[in-house]
């Protein structure tokens, strides 16, 4: 007979054994769909590339890796830093930092707004910031070429209130580009932030100003270390995907200004370097990592939870 | 991010070939964006009772990279010139005797011989045309016929030019503008290409393919582009010139051929044996307004393509146009350095 003990013990391992068996599905499609595929990107980054694009498969070769940040120049073969990949890494930090910081700035003041209706209304403004997921990304994008080409909506309209005298150029520059991310990623924004302000207890607040805080220092010493969590998952919902984005620069950047992700595509096409462009997607990965460890850090400090 | 491309390559198709239903018969056919005559299609699909999809690519190297990667479901291609050898000598498609099917006699005699596919047993021509200087007048009234329009452009079109992201039309214009020959691997040379296409990059605007519309909305005020896309620019927006670069410009041949793996032969042997005849020939280059290769097709022409001055090359520029060899490997590879460092 099985002593109390044991009896719990085998139940227990009933349970963990339970838990692997249901959630093994979801692990083998994360296994093959995530893993298997980034280990054939990092074999084909280590090999040689092929004439006309793919690779020369189990012909190694470092040149793929020495390519992300190094080139040996066309005409007398010098060793020189690849600054046109440095200005696109940095470029697409730069454009993400700024996405991620004009939603934030944007989505803060919209998600409070949200979280301090009344329950029914609440949920018709969470029902409005899903809307623009109901179109298509690359037709969001090319309705934001018709505002801001030069005589899109914008322009017309800045021209007819004659505030400028020539239409501003925004199409085919970073700035397009920005206001294409921007007005993409801001749902991805509002949601975390409003998820957390929902839980905020306004009894706080209310404290706060009983004891002559100004509404500035409300913001700064309550509000804000309350709903960190959901700056931070906010900023990463916004930042990861920025880094990476293709559709965005691609259609408002004109093919001249390349963010990381069409200096990818640009290798496994027209540039033929299928390890270069493999390198480079596992730099990028790296970053991200990298990214997402300085937030995870960050967000666990104590203190970063109060509510 | 293969992800991203492949996502957003994915939703491209859909535009396209929204409602792929099953129907008994099918054709895929893999096309260049804004290419495909839709009526055309509908006389095909009538004929024969066959549903056809049209999925569509902006680059030689797009296409090749997708086709190669596999699992792509298309039947047809239509690469151009240039890019033909590759994709016979890859074993990408499927030598399918085009030159022995019925309408075959139809086929324009300057066009059965050629360099790419001798005899045609792999492609039926589909259009042909040129790479050239797309100005709007009412922007600069100088001289059009010259590559000093994206190569040192005047004043008033600095910041307004679009150049085509194709690495050998650009190139062979470079190396002719600053006095070279095609092929050439000579350093000197190159090293004047590189600086030419380095100093001039950064007063275009963009370099994107879509530019028809982007004349009527004033986007752009000048291109490197495609005479066909010129004469549809014309269309919305009267000021439209189109210029024969007296320093050299490339002509370009697309043709349609049968992918080795395709999954529907049959209907894609009838389709190349369709595009041959002169009516249906017809309908596509009055689409996409090139000329194509078909003898007698142009009398189902429209009347405004007959004389357009996009499609007659005046007698004193013809000498500078020329079909692009493909270049030796190693030749190729510095072009392609020097284009990707144009590009970055």
């Amino acid at each position: 007979m099985l002593s109390a003990r044991e009896a719990a013990e085998n139940a227990r391992r009933q349970d963990v054994r339970n838990r692997w068996l249901l959630s093994a599905p979801s692990l083998l499609i994360i296994f093959f769909a995530a893993v298997g595929p980034l280990f054939v990107m990092l074999l084909y980054s280590v090999m040689a590339k092929g004439d006309y694009g793919d690779v020369k498969l189990w012909q190694f070769s470092a040149d793929g890796w020495f390519g992300v940040f190094f080139q040996r120049d066309i005409f007398d073969d010098t060793l020189a830093l690849n600054d046109a990949h440095v200005a696109i890494f940095a470029r697409s930090v730069k454009l993400s930092l700024a996405t991620t910081l004009i939603t934030l700035l944007l989505g803060f003041p919209t998600a409070y707004f949200i979280a301090t209706r009344s329950e029914r209304s609440r949920e018709i403004w969470l029902f409005l910031i899903t809307i623009p997921f109901w179109t298509n990304l690359l037709i969001r994008t090319y309705a934001m070429q018709e505002v801001i080409r030069n005589e899109g909506v914008i322009n017309t309209a800045l021209l007819k209130l004659g505030l400028i005298s020539a239409p501003v150029q925004m199409m085919y520059t970073d700035m397009g580009i920005l206001f294409g991310m921007a007005y993409v990623y801001l749902p991805l924004m509002v949601l975390p932030l409003y998820a957390s302000m929902e839980r905020l207890d306004f009894r706080l607040v209310e404290a706060g100003y009983d004891l002559y805080a100004t509404r500035l220092k409300v913001l700064w010493r309550i509000i804000i270390p309350m709903v960190k969590p959901g700056i931070i998952a906010g900023s990463i919902l916004v930042f990861i995907p920025s880094l990476g984005a293709y559709v965005t620069p691609r259609v408002l950047g004109g093919g001249k200004n390349m963010m990381l992700g069409n200096l990818i595509e640009l290798q496994f096409g027209q540039g033929r370097n299928w390890p270069l462009g493999a390198a480079i997607s596992i730099t990028l990965m790296a970053i991200v990592m990298v990214a997402l460890l300085f937030y995870v850090r960050n967000a666990s400090r104590p203190g970063a939870r109060h509510g | 991010m293969k992800f991203k491309l492949t996502a957003a390559l994915a939703g491209l198709a859909m535009l396209v070939g929204a409602g792929a239903a099953h129907a008994d018969g099918e054709l895929n056919i893999f096309n260049w964006g804004n290419y495909t005559s839709p009526d055309m299609i509908k006389k095909f699909e009538d004929k024969y009772k066959v549903k056809v999809t049209i999925t569509d690519y902006d680059a030689n190297d797009t296409a090749l990279a997708k086709v190669r990667a596999g699992g792509h479901g298309f039947d047809i291609v239509v690469p151009s010139a240039n890019y033909m050898p590759i994709w016979i000598k890859e074993g990408l498609l499927l030598e399918s005797r085009p030159d022995q099917m019925e309408n075959f006699k139809n086929v324009d005699e300057r066009w059965v011989n050629v360099d790419w596919d001798p005899g045609r047993h792999y492609s039926v021509p589909w259009q042909w045309g040129l790479t050239g200087i797309i100005v709007d007048t009412s922007v600069y009234k100088g001289d059009v016929n010259t590559s000093s329009i994206f190569l040192d452009p005047p004043a008033e079109l600095v910041g307004k030019i679009n150049v085509a992201p194709e690495m050998n039309d650009v190139m062979y214009a470079t190396i002719r503008y600053v006095g070279g020959e095609w092929c050439t691997a000579d350093k000197e040379v190159l090293k004047k290409v590189r600086d030419k296409l380095v100093e001039a990059k950064p007063k275009w605007i963009a370099m994107d393919y879509g530019v028809i519309e982007k004349f009527a909305s004033r986007d752009f005020a000048a291109a490197y582009y495609w005479n066909g896309a010129a004469m549809r620019a014309r269309a919305q927006n009267p000021a439209v010139k189109f210029g024969y670069p007296k320093e050299g410009f490339p002509y370009f041949m697309d043709s349609a051929a049968i992918l080795k793996d395709a999954k529907n032969v049959e209907n894609a042997k009838l389709f190349l044996n369709f595009i041959m005849d002169p009516e249906n020939a017809a309908m596509i280059s009055s689409f996409a307004r090139y000329a194509n290769g078909i003898k007698g097709s142009d009398k189902f022409m429209p009347a405004d393509m007959k004389d357009a001055p996009e499609l007659i090359v005046p007698k004193d520029l013809e000498a500078a146009g020329r079909f692009l060899k493909p270049c030796p490997p190693e030749v190729t590879d510095i072009y392609t350095k020097i284009w990707t460092e144009v590009l970055k």
